[in-house]
């Protein structure tokens, strides 16, 4: 028995301090990027998602450049990018792709002077953009939980108006709720989470933590609380399978060098996702037997 | 027109005085009247593109009128106004959405509120009651954008009407449902009219639908409006007053026809949907 368990758990992990800050960051931030991610999927925006992950790379790079922590860099640069896609026509379903685009461009090429200028730290940028909660220092904690509240505070704080919002504008406005204060608001709570995911597993990869988990539970529950909780739980399993595999990762042959956080978890959410495909196909198959049956039901009682 | 004399109406719910809309720089409404009483049924009809959409949304506070008035309940109008239910024609609820039938239905009760909604049974109750009112307590807890057309078209009914409307409008319910199902929200609008005495202002481009249970039409066209019973609207003279030029109203087969082509613009259109016929050929 114990030597099963020492095989899954390499020797240390539970002693390591490094592992412990990881994985309660990790568990913190899976729980907002789920809340926040499951509307990023409803209302269809996670190529906004996506953006914003890439320009807090900007945000990243230049925190680098000026010596304050990288997830204040992350926060800065998501939040300001959200503001101006807000103003350009994030708002406008149409205009959404468009004021995404445009503002992903002119933040990716900032992020590339920043990297250039950069120059002798190679590492720091790929921390930047794939992340590495190894490297995280139990100091960020209080900041990562501080983020976390006001963009889960915020997020639950207009959890009504904003699913009334992101299934009908028009039936929204009609009741009187601000549509645009509320989107706008969601924005926010989208970037700040991105700046999160980007702490654990990089600017580039943070969307996958958002998106990912958000998706399967959308695919394995009907109700949005319930979405809400299955998805922080996947991408806290994601997180924390992800940091034990990476830290095994140390001691598999052949060159005893440990892999990347950032690709176990995001390929372990991905598997989920495939996963929840087939469960969901057998519930669709299933509701297909029962709609099938039923105008027989119907013809029989009337 | 000049129909206000002549049935003994209650309540005046609605009234919709001389308002005038432009949008871009266009004229879409002019001088557009009419009111409508309490639990009356009426169906406001008119081409794609007539305004009716706009009209709705000048009702809901939503577009300004550059003139005229609306009034709710002998009010002017607030911006968020709880007499006024409303259906949306336009839903963008993906097949995997979280959202069971009866979250949506809560969602009528409260979205404008702060926070989560917290379980309760007077809440799961007054759900189920307004679910069975619309006869969906079946699909209760089956996600919306799992359900047909008409299944969604109840279910937008029922989010409108829990929270105890005096009016209901809708925006071309019909649009997208076949003919059977059309017939069945028609039907659940009528007893909805009727025994609960909510006026119903329904949005549609053919008016054959309707025709059975509506108390009252308000028809659009060239931007402006005329009202009155059907007997009263949906004649020669009144719609070619209201077009601008000569129009043709046929009855065929309890059918009626609104033959609304210029002269010999129908004839010589290749594709009768680009004159501002009323024609419907149904089968």
């Amino acid at each position: 028995m114990s030597h099963a368990l020492a095989s899954i758990f390499a020797p240390g992990f539970f002693s390591n301090a490094e592992v412990e800050v990881a994985a309660t960051v990790g568990a913190a931030v899976a729980i907002v990027a789920g809340a926040v991610g499951v509307f990023t999927v409803m209302r269809g925006q996670s190529f906004a998602g996506e953006a914003l992950g890439d320009i807090a790379t900007t945000g990243g790079s230049g925190a680098h450049l000026v010596a304050v922590g990288p997830l204040w860099g992350f926060a800065t640069a998501a939040v300001a990018a959200a503001a101006v896609m807000e103003m350009i026509g994030i708002q406008r379903p149409r205009g959404r792709d468009v004021a995404t685009g445009v503002v992903l461009g002119a933040g990716l090429g900032l992020a590339a002077l920043f990297l250039y200028l950069d120059t002798n730290t190679t590492g720091a940028t790929f921390v930047i953009l794939f992340g590495s909660p190894f490297a995280i220092t139990s100091s960020t904690i209080p900041l990562v939980v501080v983020f976390g509240a006001l963009s889960l505070g915020l997020v639950l704080a207009i959890f009504r108006p904003l699913l009334l919002c992101s299934i009908s504008p028009e039936a929204a406005a009609a009741r009187g709720i601000p549509v645009r204060v509320v989107g706008g608001l969601y924005l926010l709570a989208l970037a700040i989470a991105v700046a999160l995911a980007a702490v654990t597993i990089g600017t580039i990869l943070s969307t996958a933590l958002l998106v990912g988990p958000a998706a399967t539970a959308l695919r394995l529950t009907r109700s949005p609380g319930r979405a809400i909780l299955a998805a922080g739980a996947i991408g806290i399993a994601a997180t924390w399978l992800g940091i034990l595999m990476a830290y095994d990762s140390y001691y598999w042959p052949p060159v005893h060098q440990g892999w990347p956080v950032s690709f176990f978890v995001v390929t372990l959410i991905f598997l989920g996702y495939l996963l929840s495909g087939l469960a969901r196909g057998r519930e669709n198959r299933a509701a297909a037997r029962i709609a099938a049956r039923e105008p027989a039901l119907e013809r029989s009682i009337g | 027109m000049s129909a206000q004399a002549s049935s003994g109406r209650g309540e005046e719910i609605l009234s919709v005085e001389r308002v005038s809309v432009s949008l871009a720089g266009r004229e879409v409404l002019r001088e557009v009247s009419f009111t409508i009483g309490a639990g009356e049924f009426t169906g406001l009809i008119g081409s794609n593109g007539a305004g009716k959409t706009t009209l709705f949304r000048v009702i809901l506070g939503l577009t300004a009128a550059a003139g005229g008035s609306v009034r709710i309940a002998g009010r002017p109008r607030s911006r968020r106004n709880p007499l006024i239910g409303y259906v949306p024609q336009k839903f963008l609820i993906d097949p995997d959405a979280p959202l069971r039938t009866r979250d949506l239905v809560g969602l009528g009760l409260d979205a404008h509120r702060y926070g989560f909604a917290l379980p309760s049974r007077a809440r799961t109750e007054r759900i189920d009651e307004m679910l069975a009112a619309v006869d969906a307590g079946r699909f209760a807890d089956q996600r919306v954008g799992s359900l047909s057309g008409g299944e969604q078209q109840r279910v937008l009914i029922a989010h409108a009407l829990i929270s105890r409307p005096r009016l209901l409008l809708l925006d071309e319910p019909l649009a997208n449902l076949d003919l059977h199902s059309g017939n069945e929200v028609v039907g659940l609008l009528a007893r909805i009219a009727r025994e609960q005495r909510i006026a119903i202002l329904i949005s549609a481009h053919d008016m054959n639908p309707l025709l059975g249970v509506m108390d009252r039409i308000v028809y659009i066209a060239a931007g402006r409006a005329a009202s009155g019973t059907t007997g009263e609207v949906v004649r020669t003279s009144v719609l070619s007053a209201l077009y601008g030029h000569h129009v043709d109203v046929l009855a065929v087969h309890g059918r009626v026809l609104v033959v609304a082509g210029a002269a010999g613009e129908l004839a010589g259109a290749s594709d009768p949907t680009h004159t501002h016929s009323q024609v419907e050929i149904i089968p």
